[in-house]
């Protein structure tokens, strides 16, 4: 497994994502002088927070070769189901909503989980499938209707407003989430056997590791963040409809792989997807923030995107002929 | 074998929606149907005009259908058309995600005898008989701008939140913002209109297109946003960051999404019509049309049920149209009695 020589390279690549990072940072700055004053970091983190749970979740699916396309639908399900509980019963703990709110989501997770690991369905196909029934399922439980700010107690608008220790609750959210993802996959056996699910399925099985098991929980994890980020999402837009989040789950993707998490399988690690999370952020924030067209602003997205990817990409081929030339002194 | 089973099963229920259309084209005969197209799926603002169409057209003794894309583009509404021309429906009525991209599309279906009309959010004059539109498009950018006049106290910096730079409707709005700010050059001589944003209608997208205006302009005094998704987006940002009575947000918002925000003084009042009688005025033009009773052009009326007779009159984009009337004002006062309306 890794060695010393590649846990370096693997640094380099984030490296080079960083500086992309800073320089890009230092652009915006040119033509915006209000990009780095306090109040619009903690914004651009307050609204990149939920992509970034959702990005660990789908992290953990990629690994072992997956990828869930549900996850859009469950926000939206998950957070609609939350809102109209708590438009019928004001006085409930905005805790208890979310535990509710993840609860759903795990279950939908248990469902996506039991298809692809028990029934071996391609992953693209039960998650297309669950993307299709949660959405309907969104509109069967609101009847078509929506749940609206007056609607919703103080108490539950104020997850996604109020803070703890001066911060922002879903940034707080955030950085917990990363933190136990931190811990989980470098520290603990099922956190580093997820990657060898993902980097060699076969030679997994042979080594006695419970693949199906594992494949089964990454499902269940993403279900359940996704769960925990409808209710985020519901309390901080203080409204639920049936197409929210529609196509979110491209976004959270993106974001993986900017980050350097491969759609192959085996690759990934928590610091490269912070960043690929950022990058994002970044991004959304600072494009109102420079003032030019909308036309504009959508390519200026797309080379932006590129750009990191290509990048990516030489940094990895450069590994690689380093690691030939490596193998070719040996 | 067990795989092939479940696989099976989810790519049934994968196309299961696309089926159902193909299965109810088939079924066919008797009554005549008349189908209306919106934007996108999930929209309130959407339903409750969907809903009003339902109600016109039921009372008059017909079905109707109802369709709405995913996304709101003009691609997806293309697809739903050409579905409704397999199932010869007599009529369509489109909220149009384009102005002109419908065109080949809707020449199709008016070549193969469907009555086309556009309502809300207006398509060509090509591709329409008439269009129904919710209000005077001059009163409303003329009104908003009036309204932002009052709130800034007659000076400062304003910006407009809209949804997609191709909305045809939103687009109109804003010229005619525009129209009003130069119409008077005196009396809004300290009034800027400093930049035209575009939430596309997501709520992520315009809370951060707000927090862009926030930061980039220190004196703002005033969004307007004639857009359901960003009014309610602009007053929980505003309401968030503490900034209810130095901000004002303003502009066409549903009274349920407001009420909030009408209430907490984020807003101190907004403008609608009422979906419900623009879908239930789009019934009866429907019918009409496809009645002969009327042919789209300028100076021919109609009856259209609970809302008295109406008349075709000249539009702004050298087609015709039907306007339901001006805009309704909500605020403080009546916004209790509306939030559970609509």
């Amino acid at each position: 497994m890794a060695g010393r020589k590649v846990t370096f390279t693997e640094n380099l690549r984030e490296l080079g994502l960083f500086i992309f990072i800073i320089a890009l940072g230092f652009a915006i700055q040119m033509r915006n002088p209000a990009f780095l004053r306090v109040s619009n970091i903690v914004s651009l983190l307050t609204n990149t927070s939920i992509l970034g749970i959702l990005a660990v979740g789908m992290m953990l699916v990629l690994l072992t070769r997956g990828i869930d396309l549900s996850i859009g639908s469950t926000i939206a399900f998950s957070g609609m189901v939350t809102a109209l509980t708590v438009a019928r019963y004001p006085g409930m703990p905005a805790l208890l909503a979310v535990a509710q709110g993840a609860a759903i989501g795990v279950v939908i997770g248990m469902v996506i989980g039991v298809l692809v690991a028990r029934f071996d369905v391609l992953p693209i196909i039960a998650t297309l499938g669950m993307m299709n029934i949660v959405r309907g399922l969104t509109y069967v439980v609101s009847g078509g209707r929506w749940v609206s700010a007056y609607q919703m107690p103080d108490s539950f608008k104020a997850l996604a407003t109020g803070r703890t220790l001066g911060i922002n609750n879903l940034i707080v959210v955030a950085i917990v989430v990363y933190l136990v993802a931190t811990y989980f996959m470098n520290h603990t056996r099922t956190g580093r056997r997820i990657y060898a699910v993902g980097s060699n399925p076969d030679a997994a099985e042979v080594s006695g590791i419970p693949k199906r098991r594992l494949v089964f929980l990454v499902y269940t994890i993403m279900g359940g963040l996704a769960g925990l980020s409808g209710v985020l999402w519901v309390a901080r837009f203080a409204s639920a409809q049936g197409d929210t989040a529609v196509g979110y789950e491209l976004q959270v993707i993106a974001a993986c792989i900017l980050g350097g998490v491969s759609i192959l399988g085996g690759v990934g690690k928590i610091s490269g997807l912070l960043l690929g999370t950022i990058l994002f952020g970044i991004l959304a924030n600072a494009l109102p923030l420079i003032d030019v067209s909308p036309f504009w602003q959508m390519g200026i997205q797309g080379v932006t995107v590129l750009v990191a990817v290509m990048t990516n990409a030489m940094v990895i081929r450069n590994t690689e002929r380093s690691a030939l030339r490596r193998r070719a002194t040996m | 074998m067990k795989r092939t089973v479940i696989m099976l099963l989810v790519v049934i229920m994968a196309v299961a929606p696309i089926a159902a259309v193909f299965a109810r084209g088939a079924q066919e005969d008797g009554v005549q149907r008349h189908a209306f197209v919106f934007k996108n799926t999930g929209n309130p603002y959407g339903e409750k005009q969907m809903e009003g169409f339902a109600d016109g057209i039921r009372e008059q003794g017909f079905e109707p259908i109802l369709r709405a894309p995913d996304v709101p583009t003009a691609e997806a509404q293309i697809q739903i058309i050409e579905q409704l021309i397999t199932q010869r429906v007599a009529s369509i009525s489109i909220t149009g995600n384009d102005f002109d991209a419908l065109e080949p599309v809707l020449t199709r279906a008016r070549n193969q005898g469907i009555r086309v009309l556009s309502a809300d959010s207006a398509v060509n004059p090509a591709s329409r008989m008439t269009h129904i539109n919710q209000a005077d498009s001059e009163m409303i950018g003329r009104t908003l701008i009036q309204a932002a006049y009052d709130m800034a106290g007659g000076s400062g910096d304003i910006a407009i939140l809209s949804a997609t730079s191709q909305a045809s409707n939103q687009n109109l709005w804003i010229e005619w913002m525009r129209t009003e700010l130069a119409d008077h050059p005196a009396k809004y001589r300290d009034l800027n209109l400093v930049r035209v944003a575009y939430g596309d209608d997501l709520r992520d997208k315009s809370v951060s297109e707000t927090e862009g205006l926030l930061q980039s302009f220190p004196n703002l005094k005033v969004i307007i946003a004639p857009t359901t998704v960003g009014i309610a987006a602009a007053g929980r940002v505003v309401t968030d960051r503490g900034l209810i009575g130095q901000i004002y947000v303003t502009g066409l918002g549903l009274p349920s999404e407001m009420a909030e925000y009408i209430s907490n003084g984020a807003c101190p009042y907004m403008f609608l019509w009422n979906p419900i009688d623009v879908g239930y005025l789009t019934a009866f033009a429907a019918t009409s049309a496809v009645d002969g009773r009327i042919s789209g052009a300028a100076g021919e009326s109609f009856s259209a049920g609970r809302l008295g007779s109406f008349e075709i009159v000249a539009a702004g984009d050298g087609g015709t149209e039907v306007l339901l009337g001006a805009p309704f004002r909500f605020d403080p006062d009546n916004i209790d009695e509306w939030k559970n309306v609509y």
